[in-house]
C-alpha cells in the first residue's frame, strides 16, 4: 500500500513532531520527546491525569491530552508499549502537587512499564495510583475479566477521570472513578481488513473476502471467530448483543455508546453500524445518555470498528459532561 | 579453573546486537503469526542502539563485558519499551549485576550470571517454563549449563549444553499454548507456532555462548604460549 511516511523507522517521531505543530496551542513537547504533555501541565492542587500506549491509535492516545483532559501521555513505538522511562517523565510532568493516576489498558508491556515507572516516580516521593483498563469481552471470558484487554472504553475511563481530576478530586477519588468507569464499560471489535506496521511492510494478519473476525483487537490480536461478513443491521446488533450479554444491565440503565473505526472504515459506516446498535439498546429496555461515533482509537489503517458501552450512575454522567479541549474529538 | 577476562569482553554484546540485528525480518516474521509482528523491529532497534552507544565509548573493545552488559540493559529498559524492552533489559541488567567486579569470568561466575538474569525476568514478568515465553528457551539452558558443570564438564562443553538445551526450549514452544502476555488472548491458536521470545532469547544464548568460547579459546591458547619457553 501506498503511505505518507519518510523512513518507517522514524514514523513515531515524525507524527508526534507534526502533532505538537498542530495543536501547540493544547500541547506541549516534554524534554523527553516521548511524552506529550497539556500545554498547561503541571496544574498546582490539581491531580495529574497520565497515560500512555503505543502509537498508531491516533487520535488516542495523544489526541487526548488538553484541558479538563490527560495532563501527559507517554508515547511508544507503534503498537508497543513507551518505556517506563517515558511513563516515569509523564507522571513528573503531570505532577501538580497531589498525586498523579495513571491509567492505562492490560497489555503485558504497558503492565511492566508502569509497574516499573511507578517505583521509579516512588523514589522521588511522587505517589501514583493506576487503573488498568480491561473492557474488551471477547479477549477473556467473564470470570477472567483481569485478562482481558483494554480498548476504547479507555478513553471514556480518562475522561471521568480527568474530569473527577479538573473538579478537585482526591488522589483517592480520581482512582476510584477510573476504576468504576472501565468497570462500567464493556467493548468489542470487529475487524473486516487488516493493518500493515510500516516497518515490518506487510499486513499483519489476512481476513478471506466476504469474511469478518469477531472480537479482534486493537493491534489484529485475532478475534474470536471467523464469520461470514453480514449486512450493517446485522453486525451492530450482534455486537450489541455481545457487549450486553456480558454487561447484564438491568432495564431502565442509562449507558454511553462509543463507536470508534479502526482507521480505514469511513464514517458514514460508523453510523449504519450506529443505527442497528441504538435500536439493540433501547430494544433492551436501555436509556442511551450520550452516543459517540467516529474514530476515537484506530488501528493503522485496520478496516473494522469497536462499539463500547458504559453504564452510567448520576456521577459518571456528569463527568462525561464536564467540558474538554483537545485534540481528539470528544 | 577455566576462564576469560571480564576486562576486555565487552566486544561479545556487540556480537549478540549483530545477531538480533540480522534476525530482524526472521522475529517480526514469526510475531506476525500470533502477535502484532513488531518483535524483530523492536529488537533490532535496541540492539542496535546499544551496539552503536558501546562503539560511541573511548574504547569500545576494551570495555569489560559487565560494564557492556549494563549499556546493554540500560538502553533495552529505557529505550525501548513494549514487553521485550522490560523483560532483556531487567535480564541484562542481572547479567551486568552479577558480573561486577569479577575480573576472571569461570563456569560458576558465568552460572550465576545466567541465575541473576533469569530472576530478573521471572520477578518481573511472572512467566514459567510451559507458559510460551522466553523462559522456555532461558530456564532450560541455564539448566543444562548447571547440570554440566556439576559433572565437571569444560566450560566450552557447559556453553554447548546451554546452546543446545536453549534451541530446545524454543522448539518445545511450538507446542505449547500461550499462558502470559499478548499471545495468551489466542487459547488454542497460540499452539503450533514458535515463540518469538524464545526465539529471539535462543538466538541470545547461543551469540553469547559462542562469544564466550571463542574468548575461552583465546585465554588457553595465550595461556598455552606463556606456558612455552
Amino acid at each position: 500500500m501506498q503511505r505518507f511516511i519518510n523512513d518507517p523507522d522514524f514514523v513515531v517521531d515524525d507524527t508526534v513532531r507534526g502533532f505538537v505543530k498542530a495543536h501547540g496551542d493544547l500541547v506541549k513537547l516534554g524534554d523527553n520527546p516521548r511524552v506529550v504533555a497539556y500545554a498547561l501541565a503541571p496544574i498546582r492542587g490539581k491531580v495529574g491525569v497520565v497515560t500512555g500506549g503505543g502509537s498508531g491509535h491516533e487520535p488516542a492516545f495523544i489526541g487526548y491530552v488538553g484541558r479538563n483532559m490527560l495532563d501527559a501521555v507517554a508515547v511508544g513505538e507503534i503498537f508497543s508499549s513507551p518505556t517506563a522511562k517515558s511513563f516515569h517523565d509523564a507522571m513528573k510532568l503531570a505532577d501538580g502537587g497531589r498525586g498523579v493516576v495513571c491509567l492505562y489498558g492490560n497489555y503485558a508491556g504497558d503492565n511492566m512499564n508502569v509497574k516499573m515507572a511507578v517505583k521509579l516516580a516512588a523514589k522521588d516521593g511522587l505517589e501514583v495510583a493506576t487503573v488498568v483498563a480491561n473492557d474488551d469481552v471477547c479477549s477473556a471470558p467473564p470470570d477472567q475479566r483481569e485478562k482481558r484487554r483494554g480498548v476504547a472504553g479507555e478513553i471514556l475511563m480518562w475522561k471521568c477521570g480527568a474530569a473527577k481530576a479538573a473538579l478537585g478530586g482526591s488522589l483517592h477519588d480520581v482512582r476510584a472513578v477510573a476504576q468504576r468507569a472501565i468497570d462500567n464499560c464493556r467493548s468489542i471489535g470487529v475487524g473486516l481488513g487488516p493493518c500493515t506496521l510500516p516497518a515490518v511492510g506487510h499486513p499483519n494478519f489476512a481476513i478471506e473476502p466476504g469474511k469478518m473476525e469477531v472480537g479482534i483487537g486493537h493491534h489484529g490480536e485475532p478475534g474470536v471467530r471467523v464469520e461470514l461478513l453480514k449486512t450493517a443491521a446485522e453486525v451492530g446488533r450482534d455486537m450489541a448483543r455481545a457487549v450486553l450479554d456480558d454487561h447484564g444491565l438491568a432495564a431502565g440503565t442509562e449507558v454511553a455508546v462509543l463507536i470508534s473505526g479502526l482507521g480505514a472504515t469511513p464514517t458514514n459506516e460508523l453510523y449504519i453500524l450506529n443505527d442497528a446498535v441504538d435500536a439493540e439498546v433501547r430494544a433492551r429496555g436501555l436509556r442511551i445518555a450520550r452516543t459517540y461515533v467516529g474514530n476515537f482509537f484506530t488501528s493503522l489503517e485496520m478496516v473494522g470498528a469497536t462499539l463500547t458501552i458504559m453504564a452510567l450512575d448520576a456521577e459518571l454522567k456528569e463527568l462525561l459532561a464536564v467540558d474538554v479541549a483537545c485534540p481528539a474529538p470528544l | 579453573m577455566e576462564g576469560f577476562s571480564n576486562g576486555d569482553s565487552g566486544d561479545v554484546v556487540l556480537a549478540i546486537a549483530q545477531r538480533i540485528v540480522e534476525n530482524r525480518g526472521y522475529l517480526s516474521d514469526i510475531d506476525g503469526l500470533i502477535g502484532d509482528g513488531d518483535h524483530g523491529v523492536n529488537m533490532a532497534k535496541g540492539f542496535s542502539l546499544a551496539a552503536e552507544r558501546l562503539r560511541g565509548e573511548a574504547r569500545p573493545l576494551a570495555a569489560s563485558l559487565a560494564a557492556s552488559l549494563a549499556t546493554l540493559g540500560d538502553v533495552l529498559m529505557t529505550e525501548i519499551g513494549g514487553s521485550m524492552g522490560p523483560l532483556y533489559g531487567v535480564m541484562f541488567s542481572g547479567f551486568a549485576a552479577a558480573l561486577d567486579g569479577v575480573e576472571e569470568i569461570d563456569a560458576p561466575a558465568f552460572e550465576r550470571m545466567l541465575r541473576s538474569g533469569l530472576d530478573e525476568v521471572q520477578s518481573i514478568g511472572g512467566a514459567k517454563v510451559g507458559d510460551k515465553t522466553l523462559i522456555d528457551a532461558f530456564a532450560p539452558a541455564l539448566q543444562a549449563f548447571a547440570a554440566a558443570t556439576a559433572k565437571h564438564e569444560r566450560f566450552a562443553a557447559a556453553l554447548d549444553a546451554l546452546i543446545v538445551a536453549a534451541e530446545k526450549g524454543r522448539d518445545s514452544t511450538t507446542n505449547l499454548v500461550a499462558k502470559i502476555g499478548r499471545a495468551s488472548r489466542l487459547g488454542e491458536r497460540s499452539r503450533g507456532v514458535l515463540d518469538p521470545g524464545a526465539t529471539s532469547c535462543a538466538i541470545i544464548l547461543r551469540a553469547f555462548a559462542e562469544g564466550a568460547k571463542a574468548k575461552l579459546g583465546m585465554s588457553s591458547s595465550s595461556t598455552l604460549s606463556e606456558a612455552q619457553p
